[in-house]
């Protein structure tokens, strides 16, 4: 328990860090009395903060359930296919119905993604399991050949613009009455956690499941539709964060395991906190410009996968 | 008692199981046997509603298993496959403790806390409790998935070939665990087997299969002889006597 303690202020602490930087004049201290900063914290810090965490934890989460589905540990959703779906949504109501509203658009990539996802799970299952790596690099080469259509598209109707602020996360034009579907997608993360059980039994296997009584399709099912939702939501408000869905559940899984029940939480919390890391280093680097969260997540995340990579867990025979 | 009645499958066009009507009767040990591709380990997962049924009916005890709604047969019977590559990192406690989902739905009592830590300790679990699946060796990886299949506490346990990967002592240890299950237990345990002399020596009853039909079934003296194994493998094997238990010699020469 004080181990989720400290976890949990070290996170407090790293979100009231988050709220002091940046650009615009702030006095902490002086936040009673100074209406400027009042105005400051309630438009852009706080919001901007909050999306940071919904965005990691809720990519975090559906990391977890991408790799629950798919039976292998080296996939998330930007490496599925899942973001890509999305954007090829989003593209296509921008370029057929650029009057719909914001909700329709988010259905429509929410759809887009659900389809490109269940693709993707179609052609792995074809894949032989001894080849477990053969999942991410069919995942990375489907997910290629989807953005590179993307960018066809884009091009042609000269929506490149739009395609870039998709596909690469930052938070630097989070506001407040911009973000809030983010809750949305931690809603759905916070309903993963209601069927923890049924996804750690669907890790098993489809016999394993079966064998105990439950509806392994429909696990899967439901799986894919909160992964594809949580995607769309976080590509549609902040855009694709590669890495985090991959690195944070592997970080966690080796350290405690994959008994979701317990380990769910520990993965949106640090889902949540490394990404929070990132975009203040992204803030930091080059004060008082900004470097994207998603480049600074590719280099940190990176080291610590690398690092997940080099020391196998022990194993006796 | 498990009734199957009439059980035809297959795969695409090539017929795995041909009208297969058997009956097993409550308790005890009933080895499956025969040669690859006899349709052994598809009649078990047929049995165990891992496949739909294409033709036939299979009951337990009157349960039928393709109109029982599956969380209700999860606790008349469980069963084992070999689902070789197991990634998830569970430790042997969680693992045994899913074993009792089908009645605990996923909030354990202590009703449930006692039949794990039975489970382990009938297993001899007991110090591997808190180890990850994937830092234990083959034969205890599968220990623990059948104290989790134990732990289910359904009637009827059905296994599909638990020795392969396992080593002469983990093999003799799993039998002998089986036979307390049934003997001890009151448990019905179906399993599949390769080596007909682990079949002959554990088993109650044998069935024995070929090309998707019942070939020989009874007790192992009644079907582990000469002319059944001819009929069974299309080979000539020499039969002595062990004890009790009739031993084929499988491993030699053609008598000639």
């Amino acid at each position: 328990m004080s181990r989720a303690a400290v976890a949990a202020a070290g996170l407090a602490g790293l979100a009231l860090l988050s709220l002091t930087i940046g650009v615009g004049d702030f006095d902490a201290f002086d936040l009673t009395s100074d209406r400027a900063s009042q105005r400051l914290l309630w438009v852009s810090r706080l919001p901007r903060t909050l999306a940071v965490l919904l965005t990691g934890a809720s990519m975090a989460t559906a990391g977890v359930i991408m790799q629950v589905i798919a039976r292998n540990r080296f996939v998330e959703p930007t490496t599925a296919g899942t973001g890509q779906g999305a954007a090829l949504g989003l593209l296509a109501v921008t370029l057929f119905a650029p009057a719909t509203p914001l909700f329709l658009r988010m259905a429509a990539a929410s759809l887009a993604a659900l389809a490109s996802t269940a693709v993707f799970l179609v052609i792995v299952r074809r894949l032989p399991p001894t080849q477990p790596l053969l999942v991410p690099l069919v995942g990375l080469v489907y997910g290629g050949v989807l953005g590179a259509a993307e960018t066809f598209i884009a091009y042609q109707a000269d929506l490149l613009q739009y395609l870039a602020v998709w596909l690469n996360g930052e938070f630097s034009g989070v506001l407040a009455g911009r973000y809030e579907l983010l809750w949305v997608s931690g809603a759905v993360a916070a309903l993963a956690y209601l069927v923890a059980d049924r996804f750690t039994i669907a890790s098993l296997g489809r016999d394993a499941s079966l064998g105990l009584g439950l509806n392994y399709r429909r696990i899967v099912g439901l799986g894919l539709a909160m992964v594809a939702i949580i995607t769309a939501l976080v590509v549609v408000t902040v855009g694709m964060i590669p890495f985090v869905g991959l690195v944070v559940p592997n970080l966690v899984s080796r350290v405690m395991g994959d008994n979701l029940r317990r380990t769910l939480p520990w993965v949106a919390l640090t889902g949540a906190g490394l990404v929070l890391v990132c975009d203040i280093l992204g803030r930091l680097i080059r004060y008082p410009y900004e470097i994207p969260v998603g480049t600074v997540f590719g280099v940190v995340g990176s080291v610590l996968f690398l690092y997940l990579l080099l020391h196998e867990p022990r194993r006796a025979a | 008692m498990i009734e199957i009645d009439r059980v035809s499958h297959g795969f695409g066009r090539s017929p795995v199981l041909r009208d297969v009507s058997l009956r097993i009767p409550k308790g005890g040990i009933t080895a499956l046997i025969g040669p690859n591709g006899a349709g052994k380990s598809t009649l078990l997962s047929l049995m165990a509603r891992l496949i739909p049924l294409q033709a036939g009916r299979i009951a337990f005890d009157g349960l039928d298993v393709s109109r029982t709604p599956s969380n209700e047969l999860a606790l008349k019977l469980a069963v084992l496959r070999q689902d070789t590559a197991i990634a998830t990192r569970l430790t042997v406690r969680d693992l045994v403790t899913f074993g009792r989902y089908p009645r605990s739905g996923g909030r354990p009592g202590p009703e449930d806390h006692a039949a794990v830590g039975r489970a382990l300790a009938e297993f001899d679990l007991g110090s591997l409790a808190g180890r990850f699946l994937d830092e234990l060796s083959g034969g205890q990886r599968q220990r623990a998935f059948v104290a989790m299949t134990f732990a289910q506490a359904a009637d009827y346990l059905l296994l599909d070939e638990p020795l392969n990967s396992l080593d002469l002592t983990y093999a003799r240890a799993l039998m002998h665990r089986l036979r307390s299950l049934a003997d001890d237990h009151g448990r019905t345990v179906v399993v599949v087997l390769h080596d007909i002399n682990y079949a002959a020596a554990w088993a109650d009853r044998i069935v024995a299969l070929r090309e998707g039909a019942v070939v020989a079934e009874g007790t192992p003296a009644e079907v582990i002889r000469p002319d059944h194994l001819r009929s069974i493998y299309g080979v000539r094997i020499s039969v002595i006597r062990h004890g009790d238990a009739p031993l084929a010699l499988h491993h030699l020469a053609d008598p000639g």
